[in-house]
C-alpha cells in the first residue's frame, strides 16, 4: 500500500484530499490527513464579525464534513517532518511513513513577535480580526465604543489576505457613519508599504477610495513596539502614532513545526518551486497554500488555483512523468468597499491587477478595479461556493491560469 | 533613465534609479548612489550591501526582518544606516532590484 500524507486540513489540504482521493485507487493508495484542530473556519467571514454582519456560527463547520470518504484522518499536532526517512513524527511519538507528502499547514498570526502588542491593552483596546477570538472581542468592543482614534496597523509583510485590512477600513468608515459616529472617529491606515497596496494601479484606485472616505494613510511605517501606557505604536525609525483603538494585523508566520523540522525560511515559510509547487530540496514533498514562500498572495483563491496545478503535478510525479502543470501566481480577490459595494482584482506573478470585466470579457458580471453592487454580491455568494463547491475540489467556472481576456492595459 | 555614467562606469538604470544589471555594480558606484541618497558609506554599510548582493544572487527574497537577523546589524541599526526606507535604499545602493512586496 502506497501512502499519501497531507499535513493540514484547511482550505488547501482539504481540496487536495478530495481531488487525490478521486484519482488514486483505494486498493493501492492510502490517503491520510493530519490536523490538530477539528473546526474549519471560513476565514474570509472573519472580516464581517466585528461589524455584526456575521456571527461566529456563520463561519464554522466541522473539518470532518469536508474530507473525502476513504481518507484516514488523524487529529494530532505534528512534532516534525523527517524528510530523510520519509516520515512525519506526531506529538505522541508515532511516526507516519509516506511515499508523497503535501505540506498545507498555512500561516497564522504571531502577535508575540512584536514587543508590547500582547500587553495590558490586548483585547481591551487592541484587537486582531484574523482569529475568531479577536474578531468576536472586537465586535463586543465596537458595540459600545463612543469614538476616538481608530488605527489599523499592518506589522509586517507578508500577511494573509492582503486586501482584508483595506476592507476592514472601508467597513469601519461605513459602520461608524451609519451609527452617526463618523465625525467622532478618526481613522488611520498605518502600513509598512509605500501606499495603500503593493501593485501600482490597484494602489492608486484603493488609495483614492481611502482619500474619498477621509481615511489617513501613514505609509512606510514598520512597527517596532507598542507603548501600552501612552497608547501609541512606535516604528523602528521613531515615528509614533497614538490610538484609542488599534486593530492589528500581527506578524504572520508559518507553523512552528516547520521550524522544528528545519525546513522553513526566517518566517517558517517553506521554500517551494514557484511553478511546479515541489519542495526546493525534496522530490516527494509538495507545498501548497499559505505555507509556501511563493511571491504571491496568501489567500484561499491562490490555494484553490494552486490545487489544480498540484493535482496535475502530483499525479505526474506518482506516474513518473514530467510535470505538466505550471503555476502562474494567479490570485483573485473580492474587495468590500462598504455601503453594499465592492471591487475585484485578478492578477498573477507578472501581471498587476488591471481594470476590465470578469470572468467574461465585456460582460462581467463582475467589474475589475471598479466599485459595484454586483462585486459585493459576488463576495457574499462566495461563502456558499466555498463550503459546497471549492472545498470538495469540484470544478469551478474560473480557470486556474490567469487570462488577459477582459482586461484593459 | 537608461544608460548613465556613475563613478566612471556606464550603468543601465531603470526609471526608479535601480541598476538593471547587478553585475555592473562596484563599490565606487555604490558610493556615488549613496551620496544621492545623502549617505556616506562606512565599512558597516558595505557589510550590509555585500550581504544583500550575496542573498540576491542566491535567489533569496530579502526582507527587513531577514537583514535584521543576519548578524550584521539589527533592524534598528539598519534604519540608522539607511534612514527612511532602509531596504529600498540599501537595495538601490547595492545595485540589486527594488525589493518586491509579495502581497
Amino acid at each position: 500500500m502506497k501512502k499519501l500524507l497531507i499535513l493540514g486540513g484547511g482550505t488547501a489540504g482539504t481540496i487536495m484530499a478530495n481531488k487525490m482521493r478521486k484519482d488514486l485507487p483505494r486498493e493501492d493508495w492510502e490517503i491520510t490527513i493530519v490536523d490538530q484542530f477539528k473546526t474549519h473556519y471560513y476565514q474570509p467571514g472573519f472580516l464581517f464579525i466585528p461589524f455584526g454582519m456575521y456571527k461566529e456560527k456563520d463561519v464554522v463547520k466541522p473539518k470532518g464534513d469536508f474530507f473525502p470518504v476513504g481518507a484516514k484522518v488523524v487529529y494530532s499536532e505534528v512534532d516534525q517532518i523527517d524528510p530523510d526517512k520519509n516520515q512525519v513524527v506526531l506529538k505522541d511519538g508515532v511516526a507516519l511513513k509516506y511515499d508523497f507528502l503535501i505540506i498545507a499547514t498555512g500561516t497564522k498570526t504571531a502577535p508575540d513577535e512584536t514587543p508590547g502588542l500582547m500587553g495590558p491593552l490586548w483585547y481591551n483596546q487592541i484587537f486582531d480580526f484574523y482569529t475568531i477570538e479577536g474578531a468576536v472581542a472586537l465586535a463586543n468592543f465596537f458595540k459600545t465604543w463612543q469614538g476616538g482614534h481608530l488605527v489599523i496597523n499592518i506589522a509586517d509583510l507578508p500577511y494573509k489576505c492582503p486586501v482584508a485590512p483595506l476592507e476592514f477600513t472601508f467597513f469601519a468608515d461605513a459602520f461608524f457613519a451609519e451609527r452617526g459616529l463618523r465625525d467622532k472617529v478618526k481613522i488611520s491606515y498605518v502600513t509598512p508599504l509605500s501606499g495603500a497596496f503593493t501593485k501600482p494601479r490597484a494602489s492608486q484606485m484603493l488609495g483614492g477610495l481611502l482619500e474619498d472616505k477621509n481615511i489617513e494613510v501613514i505609509p512606510d511605517f514598520y512597527m517596532e513596539k507598542v507603548d501600552n501606557e501612552n497608547k501609541k505604536i512606535i516604528s523602528y525609525d521613531e515615528q509614533e502614532v497614538p490610538f484609542d483603538c488599534m486593530v492589528s494585523i500581527p506578524v504572520n508566520m508559518g507553523d512552528q513545526m516547520i521550524e522544528r523540522s528545519g525546513m522553513g525560511d526566517d518566517l517558517n515559510f517553506v521554500p517551494t518551486n514557484k511553478n511546479t509547487l515541489q519542495h526546493e530540496s525534496f522530490d516527494n514533498i509538495f507545498v501548497i497554500g499559505d505555507a509556501t514562500n511563493l511571491p504571491t498572495s496568501k489567500a484561499g483563491s491562490v490555494a484553490h488555483f494552486e490545487a489544480d496545478i498540484l493535482h496535475e503535478n502530483l499525479l505526474a510525479a506518482i506516474e513518473n512523468r514530467p510535470f505538466t502543470g505550471s503555476f502562474d501566481g494567479h490570485a483573485n480577490c473580492y474587495i468590500e468597499t462598504g455601503y453594499g459595494k465592492g471591487t475585484l482584482i485578478d492578477f498573477n506573478y507578472d501581471t498587476e491587477p488591471l481594470p476590465g470585466s470578469f470572468p467574461f470579457p465585456g460582460l462581467g458580471p463582475f467589474g475589475l478595479l471598479k466599485e459595484s453592487r454586483m462585486n459585493h454580491y459576488g463576495k457574499l455568494l462566495f461563502r456558499w461556493i466555498y463550503w459546497h463547491v471549492l472545498l470538495k475540489g469540484k470544478e469551478m467556472p474560473i480557470d486556474s491560469a490567469m487570462t488577459m481576456a477582459g482586461k484593459k492595459l | 533613465m537608461g544608460q548613465t555614467v556613475i563613478a566612471g562606469v556606464s550603468v543601465d538604470l531603470n526609471d526608479e534609479g535601480y541598476l538593471n544589471d547587478p553585475s555592473e555594480w562596484n563599490e565606487d558606484v555604490a558610493g556615488e548612489i549613496a551620496k544621492e541618497e545623502g549617505i556616506e558609506l562606512t565599512d558597516k554599510h558595505f557589510e550590509v550591501l555585500h550581504y544583500l548582493r550575496d542573498k540576491h544572487i542566491a535567489g533569496e527574497q530579502l526582507t527587513i526582518r531577514k537583514v535584521g537577523k543576519s548578524g550584521i546589524t539589527d533592524i534598528k541599526g539598519l534604519y540608522q544606516l539607511f534612514p527612511g526606507g532602509p531596504l529600498k535604499k540599501s537595495s538601490r545602493i547595492a545595485g540589486i532590484p527594488k525589493p518586491a512586496s509579495c502581497v
